[in-house]
């Protein structure tokens, strides 16, 4: 292992840790050590195995095989509660507080102490370590009260309160603004300079260049490396591709070889439609635009100004207040079978979670694998591993929940069977939220791939993704169009980010 | 009238003890996510085997001690059933009430008509001295009694102690819990034994003090009307108690009219009131509960609880 260049005991040595799951051995024979005072980045992909590793180590799982030391002596963990003793806790990245208790009544939840309970003494001393480490908070207030950031200091405060001296964070940033997570890694360095070790596990390379003492990136369940983050910073202070190359196992390109757009007919024109929004306010406010046949057409805007209501609007999930919406100059809700949608919301909309990938397959495309009331689940079968193959998604078994996919695998899975529909239009709602570079680079080919079929209608808060897919971009603020620039126009894409701001 | 408005006082308290320990087991196990509907049957069970015990030994308490391990014993199958097997708990519990209807019922049946010693009325000196309310609260059997310190046990262990904050967050986010050591599984199997034994102190207080004897179904509902209380009461005890003595009250009320002869309503509506006027509460308290957004049921009630992989 490389950087026993420091002469002290590891506070946590992990060696060959093995564990499988059904189908899938998400870790293979991971070495993996922790220093005092260190953060450790844990660099990898979706579905890498960093959880799961950090899982181990915090007591919910049970490796299958290897050993664990904790300050040299050798420990194994049969619950969480054996890890906390231990010094050793985990933040989730979905947040594990009790919503309609107070800040303080979660951070003394499960901690040893005499029955009876005091909170106000409880508050009392979270206030104190939130003032210490500049975490702020009201310690009465209720988790449903709180933005995600703020749930996510009480996570912290709670590491803190019980003095933990690994604390691991599984993503920590991807639900921030920002400024949080410039104010997160203050808390990260403070923990740090107290002699305690935090393990950062991230798929962002640019933050882990920013924080690490120390990045070992896994990639299908190995270690494929332990460095300095000196050691893969270019000179211009950007990631170096290497770094990159380790994760994904490959060059990543992120420049997508777009051919420029041929001139096609109309197909989609969405004419000074409005739409109300949930608590019937004006959302969108008179938007005209066309989509031509192999466009790819993009609404960009901060969320939040409308273009969630336009596009249920487009997709017939939301009444429109006036204006009309035509696909091939029909009304769009006489066409609903050739449109496909892939909403922002991938558990919640676009799969069912529960349900086995075969169904989920099935879903948007039963009336193409049924004869009358009958479902003909061996063609469903057929097509489904079809499209595992095809789009590289990482499933070992067609009976396995979708909800136990990674978030990359699942969306690829969902954009496959949208794609099997041929729709003439395909609305993509944040296609890539949440993913990694592996998995958006492939979303990304697979949107340009479609887009020689139909047209598709981008909505993307991401300037980047929009940048590389567009062929136009309409600019959403506050319900109206404050422009539409074509992707090939320099100047106008200089002013993107200003309209976004609603200046004009 | 006078001495009309103190029996039907006194009748309010006697006539909402059993269901008042039943809601109160009750919340316990809802509070951990476990939803028993097998109150019912409970409660039977515990009428009968504290009867049964007290006909053959004549001693009141080991009778008691029975019923309450017997209705424990009964949560148990019912813990089994949803915590470990992870079995749909809306049919596990209903499963429990009809056996324990049927099992009660037929194990029962040599007994009905016997009689035997039963909890007879003890005035709790000092406090009976209390003009009107030392007559109303103070002057009932011995099964009464606790539940006067229940009540503010349950409600201070729920807020004010650490076990009952590890209760709360059980049913509200099992997993929250489990990530911060609590043994989710080890606390349901608690709390759901503990719903069980009240509601076996609830039917032994049917068939020892209340009604003594035996008689199949004794328990008339008041099981279910226990678990309409738990969510009239918003799963807080003191609520519990008030819903309990209103539930009593109406009773004593359908009593009083009947001993007083007043018969301009029949005998059998009196009867539904008590049902009736559950139904009624329940539909107008979750109205504007809803309405108010208050806290409602424990989040994760019902639902089984699994570590994710």
């Amino acid at each position: 292992m490389s950087g026993s260049d420091l002469p002290r005991t590891p506070a946590v040595l992990m060696k060959g840790i093995v564990k499988r799951f059904p189908g899938v051995t998400a870790n293979r024979g991971v070495d993996f050590r922790i220093l005092k005072g260190e953060i450790h980045s844990l660099l990898g992909e979706n579905g890498a195995g960093k959880t799961t590793l950090m899982n181990v180590l915090s007591g919910f799982y049970q490796p299958d095989e290897g050993e664990m030391f904790v300050n040299g002596q050798k420990v194994s963990f049969r619950s969480p509660r054996d890890a906390l003793d231990h010094g050793i806790g985990m933040i989730h990245q979905h947040f594990q507080l009790v919503r309609n208790f107070t800040v303080a009544e979660n951070i003394i939840l499960g901690v040893p102490g005499p029955w009876t309970l005091n909170m106000d003494n409880v508050e009392k001393s979270v206030d104190e370590i939130s003032n210490r480490y500049g975490l702020a908070i009201d310690s009465r207030a209720h988790i449903w009260e709180l933005s995600v950031g703020e749930q996510q200091r009480v996570e912290i405060l709670r590491m803190l309160f019980r003095k933990v001296n690994i604390l691991i964070m599984d993503e920590p940033t991807s639900v921030l603004a920002p400024q949080e997570i410039e104010s997160l890694f203050e808390t990260m360095r403070k923990i740090k300079n107290e002699g305690r070790s935090v393990v950062f596990i991230t798929h962002k390379l640019e933050e882990v260049l920013e924080i690490s003492d120390y990045i070992t990136v896994l990639r299908r369940g190995k270690v494929m490396s332990t460095v300095r983050p000196e050691k893969v910073r270019e000179r211009d202070g950007t990631v170096s591709t290497e770094l990159a190359r380790m994760m994904v196992g490959r060059e990543v390109i992120l420049e997508v070889g777009k051919q420029p757009m041929k001139t096609n007919r109309v197909l989609l024109k969405v004419d000074n439609v409005s739409v109300m929004g949930d608590r019937g306010e004006l959302a969108v406010k008179g938007i005209s635009f066309t989509v031509r046949k192999g466009e790819i057409f993009a609404i960009l805007g901060v969320a939040g100004n409308g273009q969630r209501e336009l596009v249920e609007a487009i997709v017939c999930l939301r009444q429109k207040q006036g204006g009309q919406i035509l696909l091939a100059e029909k009304d769009i809700s006489a066409c609903l079978d050739s449109i496909a949608y892939i909403p922002e919301d991938r558990t919640g909309l676009g799969s069912v979670p529960d349900m086995p990938l075969m169904e989920n397959v099935a879903l948007t495309n039963r009336a193409r694998f049924s004869k009358g009331p009958l479902v003909n689940w061996k063609a469903v079968r057929e097509k489904a591993l079809g499209l595992i193959q095809e789009y590289n998604i990482a499933a070992p078994s067609l009976e396995m929940k979708a909800r136990q996919l990674s978030g990359g695998n699942l969306q690829k899975l969902i954009l496959a069977r949208e794609f099997t529909q041929d729709p003439l239009l395909l609305v993509a709602e944040q296609p890539t939220r949440g993913l990694d570079i592996g998995a958006t680079e492939e979303v990304w080919q697979s949107l340009l791939r479609q887009r020689e079929k139909g047209a598709i209608l981008l909505v993307s808060g991401d300037m980047k993704e929009v940048l590389s897919l567009a062929d136009n971009i309409l600019v959403m603020f506050r319900g109206q169009a404050m422009d539409i620039i074509s992707g090939e126009d320099e100047k106008g894409i200089e002013r993107i980010g200003p309209l976004m701001a609603g200046l004009r | 009238m006078e001495s009309g408005a103190l029996f039907v006082a006194k009748i309010s308290i006697t006539s909402s003890m059993a269901v008042l320990y039943a809601t109160i087991g009750e919340i316990f196990a809802e509070r951990s996510g476990v939803l028993n509907l097998g109150v019912e049957g409970m409660m039977l069970m515990g009428a009968l085997s504290g009867f049964a015990t007290v006909h053959a030994t004549h001693s009141l308490w080991l009778g008691v001690g029975v019923a309450m391990a017997i209705g424990g014993v009964f949560a148990l199958i019912h813990g089994f059933f949803a915590i470990t097997l992870k079995v749909n708990q809306v049919v596990s519990g209903l499963a429990l009430t009809l056996f324990g209807i049927g099992l009660s019922d037929f194990l029962g049946r040599p007994l009905i008509g016997k009689v035997s010693v039963k909890f007879e009325p003890v005035s709790l000196y000092p406090l009976y001295k209390i003009p009107v309310l030392g007559d109303v609260f103070f002057s009932h059997s011995l099964l009464v009694y606790p539940a006067y310190l229940l009540v503010p046990a349950a409600y201070l262990f729920l807020y004010r102690t650490r076990y009952g904050l590890e209760l709360r967050s059980v049913g509200e986010n099992p997993s929250a819990a489990d990530t911060v050591g609590i043994a989710v599984a080890r606390l349901r199997y608690c709390y759901t034994f503990l719903g069980g034994v009240l509601a076996g102190l609830g039917g032994a207080y049917l068939s020892l003090a209340y009604t003594p004897g035996w008689k199949e179904q004794m328990t008339g509902g008041q099981g279910w009307i226990a678990i309409a209380l738990v969510i009239f009461a918003m799963w807080d005890p003191l609520r519990a108690a008030g819903g309990a003595i209103l539930f009593g009250f109406i009773n004593a009320f359908q009593f009083y009219c009947q001993a007083a002869g007043i018969t301009v309503v029949p005998g059998y509506i009196l009867r539904m009131l008590p049902y009736l006027f559950t139904i009624g509460v329940l539909v107008i308290i979750t109205r504007w509960e809803a309405a108010r957004k208050r806290v409602g049921a424990p989040s994760a009630l019902g639902i089984a609880f699994e570590r994710e992989e």
